[in-house]
């Protein structure tokens, strides 16, 4: 069954005379008991994804599309409705502990707080359900009343999951959960999170740009360029055949795959290329590609890719 | 020929009351590095890589051990005697915001060190600018604009070409790739191949990522706990 199923969706800011185009015609379908990764350069409109989904838009954005989270449409529901959704039944674990985190209340504090904001609960209970999953994360529940600062960078994260966990949410967004953190430290947080999604029956949606976590994680994975999803495929499809020249371009600058690097940057998103948006860095370029958008299309190996060198029945590279 | 060569190397921190708390960040490190090689340094965070780069580079002093680098033994000195030495061996960081100030426009942030160290008539400077910016392939439009214009790619092209306007024979760069996009780090590690190549610069390449090491580096040291303990 899919939990959140998002449709055409497109967020753009209105900036000066400027349109940024965060995000541009995403469908995406999350199942139950799925972990799906969104992977892609920074700035490449990830982040905006997932805020859109916890309906957390700053207001100068204009959103357009649905998204369906167990049948009805987010965008159409009003706040006092998305109350009792957003942080409860759909988590999120924000990008960048040091900045998310209050420095000058104890971590203990913090959490308890999202629990009395939440449900109308005693200090006492507050506390109680704070040490619980304060230990849920491995953090020993005595250090409650210590200050962000005094934690690693991986405590800090695991305080991070700890609050977006707070309430058994059905679907968790975790947004770069292991950015700038030591092998050791990453693979005892994608080690956690992955046996806690797992272990609930929970969806995670999984935003990074490091693939060697998405790899060890997720189901499937959507390749994000330039506020496209441009590839969606399983997490096998994309390491074994990937289809997009981005993807491929992608997977062979990795460290263990050889850093071939092309030139180039990823583009504005206030001034996209026309056409594909790939073309000004893609060597398969044909002349459609600088003229038209290509729509997403389904490969027979079950892969969609946004891309004119697929035809729909048959690959041709 | 070697270029760099470090004994016994020893960098202890004290903290805390009477700095009783003795912290062994360096616990003596040998290691050479030979002309237009690469020698990595990998191991987890903590074990003393930075302390190693930055006592090397003598802004720190060193507890014990010597440093020795084109033949001339610099543990000692002091004062003037260092600043030649702050031109041939150059540090590029993690965060290259930090390296650059934010009120400063590209084109004068390469310009600065130029002046500085009185490299080029005042003429020659807008070509040799135009040059640099050149050098670590970006385009020339972006001279003109404040360091949050631009992206992390493009910043850590602006801090490597600011420092190759030294002429450094040894770049020490700490986790230089560790924040950015694989695309994008795999352009920056080409950059900094290209131009050992190019300019026989040699480096000391601390990261934590073994397989970028192993990519980038002839020798590779594993620290632990302020020593080296193995050597691959
Ligand atoms: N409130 C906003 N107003 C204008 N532009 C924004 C806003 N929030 C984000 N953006 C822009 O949208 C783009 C996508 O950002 P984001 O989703 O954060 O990227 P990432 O993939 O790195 O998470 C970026 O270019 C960013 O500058
Ligand atoms: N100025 C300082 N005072 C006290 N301890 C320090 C100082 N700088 C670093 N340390 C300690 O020295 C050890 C090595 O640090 P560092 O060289 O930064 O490691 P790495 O770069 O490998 O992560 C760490 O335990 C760190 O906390
Ligand atoms: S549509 Fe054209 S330009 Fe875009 S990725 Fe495919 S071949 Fe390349
Ligand atoms: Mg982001
Ligand atoms: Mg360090």
């Amino acid at each position: 069954m899919s939990l959140l199923e998002i449709k055409g969706l497109r967020v753009f800011f209105r900036s000066g005379d400027r349109t940024i185009k965060a995000n541009n015609s995403i469908d995406l379908e999350v199942m139950d008991n799925e972990i799906i990764g969104i992977i892609g350069e920074t700035g490449c409109g990830k982040s905006i994804l997932g805020r859109a989904i916890m309906t957390l838009l700053s207001d100068n954005t204009e959103i357009n599309g649905k998204i369906f989270y167990k049948g009805e449409d987010l965008l159409s529901l009003p706040e006092s409705k998305l109350r009792t959704i957003r942080g409860k039944s759909i988590g999120i674990i924000l990008q960048n502990p040091s900045a998310a985190l209050n420095p000058v209340l104890s971590i203990g504090d913090q959490i308890a707080e999202v629990f009395q904001y939440h449900e109308k609960m005693s200090k006492q209970e507050a506390k109680m359900k704070t040490a619980g999953i304060l230990k849920m994360v491995g953090i020993d529940p005595n250090r409650m009343q210590e200050f962000p600062h005094q934690f690693s960078g991986g405590m800090k994260q695991r305080i991070m999951i700890a609050m977006g966990m707070a309430f058994s949410p059905e679907l968790l967004i975790a947004d770069e959960p292991t950015k700038g953190l030591d092998p050791e430290t990453k693979d005892s947080i994608v080690n956690l999170l992955r046996n806690l999604v797992r272990s609930k029956n929970m969806s995670m949606i999984l935003i990074t740009h490091d693939l060697d976590v998405t790899e060890k994680m997720c189901d499937r994975v959507a390749v994000m360029y330039a506020g496209e999803i441009i590839e969606l495929a399983s997490i096998n499809n994309i390491l074994a055949a990937p289809r997009h020249p981005y993807t491929k371009v992608l997977l062979g600058s990795l460290p263990n795959k050889g850093l071939r690097s092309v030139p180039g940057e990823s583009p504005s998103l206030s001034s996209p290329p026309s056409g594909c948006r790939f073309h000004p860095r893609c060597v398969h370029a044909m002349d459609e590609c600088k003229k038209d958008h290509p729509p997403m299309l389904l490969t027979e190996i079950g892969t969609e890719v946004r891309c004119f060198l697929y035809k729909g029945d048959q690959d041709q590279i | 020929m070697t270029l760099l060569s470090v004994t016994n190397l020893k960098k202890y921190h004290y903290s805390g009351f009477l700095n009783r708390k003795e912290i062994r960040a360096v616990d003596g490190v040998d290691f050479e590095i030979e002309k237009g090689k690469a020698m990595g340094l990998v191991g987890n965070s903590g074990c003393g890589k930075t302390t190693v780069a930055r006592t090397v580079l003598r802004l720190l002093e060193p507890t014990e051990g010597s440093i020795v680098f084109e033949g001339k033994d610099i543990t000692k000195l002091k004062g003037r005697s260092l600043k030649p030495l702050g031109r041939q061996m150059q540090i590029i960081f993690q965060n290259p915001e930090s390296s650059l100030n934010p009120v400063m426009r590209i084109y004068d942030a390469l310009l600065e060190p130029l002046r500085i160290h009185k490299l080029c008539n005042s003429h020659e400077e807008d070509q040799k600018v135009r040059d640099l910016i050149g050098t670590v392939n970006l385009n020339e439009e972006l001279l003109f604009r404040y360091p949050h214009e631009l992206s992390g790619g493009q910043l850590q092209r602006v801090v490597i070409a600011r420092v190759l306007s030294l002429n450094p024979k040894l770049i020490i760069a700490d986790e230089v790739t560790s924040m950015l996009d694989p695309l994008v780090q795999s352009q920056i590690l080409n950059l900094l191949k290209d131009l050992q190549k190019r300019l026989g610069i040699s480096y000391l390449f601390i990261s934590h990522d073994m397989d970028v090491v192993e990519w980038m580096c002839d020798d590779i040291a594993v620290m632990d706990k302020g020593k080296i303990v193995k050597w691959k």
